[in-house]
């Protein structure tokens, strides 16, 4: 933002960050200013970078899996998946029926978590408090499945390079259909609160339009995307891990505003509902780990996959020079790509609703800066 | 004129309201009270590091094989052994297992062949300093003893 030097005798610039508690981090946005009204944006990251995919390219396939966790520690178990997939189409194997239904449950949980955390920090900024307690109820009864099942609450290590690493634990489908069967009411419990109430519209509408265009010229994914009215979904594009033989919908909305993404993402928990569900009725008998060997060498070449992460398209470039860690290994994180359009979005508004749209673009930082 | 009048009457605040009100019956309350009520940790959770000894013979299950530490992503654990001349085995010495740079990811769990090396349940690993992180082979058979408060 060049702009921002010169300034009129009107004009001011605004540090937002990097401790604000609502950018979700350690972001820092520069504002400029003309009185209330927000003229120009700009994001300065890089206050956790970790040079994770420099680790990457230090350490060997197996040793880079818990890494991945710590990028999107939201959803660690989409990024987990994303990764091994990637590694697995290098090697040219593929995991199990078995493990392969298993991982759509477990990302599935895994992006109702994200929302969830997202709909609380969300309803937070913009003042409603109570959402906050009752999203972490429900999160923690995602986060004991993942505890019982593989050990780890928040960074999961859930999945292995070519499957999975633990069998269904005792009990896993019954706690996962008391859990689908106690978060639908949930859901229509947050959205008594929310959806048809006053303030909550008021703060939303036609607050940070992005429409499809302007999505497409950033390479904005995801839910804002959906928002503005385009059915783009991995899951449905490009099927991965089994997730064709499921039904499901796409949710979209038109005008691509901040309550619109609200609505999405509130509908697409219940889509959630509805492939764990049906992933959970008919998990296949078999093993859970193709033939992978102890030492993974992939062949030399590179692969990238992408997959459809809570937050949009989440993917893995890797190069192999034949050895047993990645020559190159490059992600496309989310949020990273949906930052940008945070100029776009809140030029023209006021400065309180720049708290609602960075909310609304749901970023994780440790993913942003990686 | 029905959303004027549910503007008026202030339904859509009445309605928020009465989720907040049906949460307060005690039966709802799901705060666990850590630490006079100690949470269920699952079987598999990935906790403290602990050396298994042999239930009855007291001797450890390291065979100083070496694996753990080369499956460790953080390289954080270090194993010396000394080849025993009578048995000509290889015998543990030290072990050496830093937890403040630990991620709990389970590796070095999975390459262990003997189970010797188990991330146990226990989850409480703050030490006063620096040096307190990292743990010695006696630490790691003994495992950590915080303090518990009565109430
Ligand atoms: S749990 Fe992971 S980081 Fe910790 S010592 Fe074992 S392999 Fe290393
Ligand atoms: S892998 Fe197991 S047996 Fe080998 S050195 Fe480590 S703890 Fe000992």
């Amino acid at each position: 933002m060049p702009e921002a030097t010169f300034l009129d005798a009107n004009e001011l610039v605004l540090n937002m960050g990097p401790q604000h508690p609502s950018t979700h981090g350690v972001l820092r946005v520069v504002l400029k200013l003309d009185g209330e009204k927000i003229l120009g944006a700009e994001c300065v990251i890089g206050y956790l970078h970790r040079g994770v995919e420099k680790i990457g390219e230090n350490r060997t396939y197996q040793m880079f899996a818990p890494y991945v966790d710590r990028m999107d520690y939201v959803a660690a178990v989409s990024n987990a998946l994303g990764y091994c997939l990637a590694v697995e189409k290098l090697l040219g194997v593929e995991a199990p029926p078995r493990a392969q239904a298993v991982r759509v449950i477990l990302t599935e949980l895994n992006r109702i978590a994200s929302h969830l955390l997202w709909l609380g920090t969300h309803a937070l900024d913009i003042g409603a408090i109570t959402p906050l307690f009752y999203v972490m109820r429900e999160r923690e009864d995602i986060l004991n499945i993942y505890e019982k099942y593989c050990g780890a609450r928040l960074t999961t290590h859930a999945f292995r390079i070519g499957g999975l690493q633990y069998e269904v634990y005792e009990g896993m489908e019954r706690d996962v259909k008391a859990f689908c069967k106690k978060f639908l009411p949930r859901v229509d419990e947050y959205e008594e609160l929310l959806t048809e109430n006053r303030i909550w519209k008021d703060r939303l509408i036609n607050v940070g339009i992005l429409n499809a265009e302007d999505c497409k010229a950033y390479g904005v994914t995801g839910p804002l995307l959906r928002a503005a009215g385009v059915k783009w979904d991995i899951r449905k594009a490009h099927p991965y891990s089994g997730y064709e033989k499921y039904d499901f919908e796409i949710p979209t909305r038109e005008n691509g505003d901040t309550y619109d993404r609200y609505i999405v993402r509130i509908q697409e928990m219940r889509q959630s509902v509805r492939i764990i569900e049906q992933a959970v009725e008919g998990i296949p008998e078999g093993p859970i780990m193709a033939k992978v060997g102890k030492v993974i060498k992939p062949p030399v070449g590179e692969a990238y996959v992408s997959i459809e992460a809570p937050k949009g398209e989440l993917g893995y470039f890797i190069v192999s020079d034949g050895s047993t860690q990645p020559y190159r290994l490059r992600v496309r994180p989310p949020s990273f790509v949906n930052l940008q359009a945070l100029d776009k979005m809140s030029r023209g508004s006021l400065v309180a609703d720049i708290v609602a749209i960075i909310g609304t673009i749901d970023i994780v930082l440790g993913e942003v800066d990686r | 004129m029905k959303s004027l009048l549910r503007k008026i009457f202030l339904v859509d605040l009445i309605e928020g309201l009465w989720v907040t009100f049906r949460s307060q019956h005690p039966k709802n309350i799901v705060t666990e009270q850590y630490p006079a009520e100690r949470p269920r940790i699952a079987e598999r959770y990935r906790g403290a590091p602990r050396l298994n000894v042999h239930p009855e013979t007291k001797e450890t299950l390291c065979i100083a094989c070496n694996l753990c530490a080369l499956a460790c992503p953080e390289h954080l654990i270090v194993v010396t052994s000394e080849r025993n001349e009578q048995t000509r085995r290889k015998e543990l010495t030290t072990f050496t297992y830093d937890i403040s740079r630990c991620m709990f990811c389970g590796l070095c769990e999975d390459a262990c062949p003997t189970d010797a090396l188990e991330l146990s349940q226990d989850f409480e690993l703050a030490a006063f300093t620096r040096e307190g992180a990292i743990w010695d082979r006696q630490m790691l058979e003994e495992g950590p003893v915080p303090t518990r408060y009565r109430y």
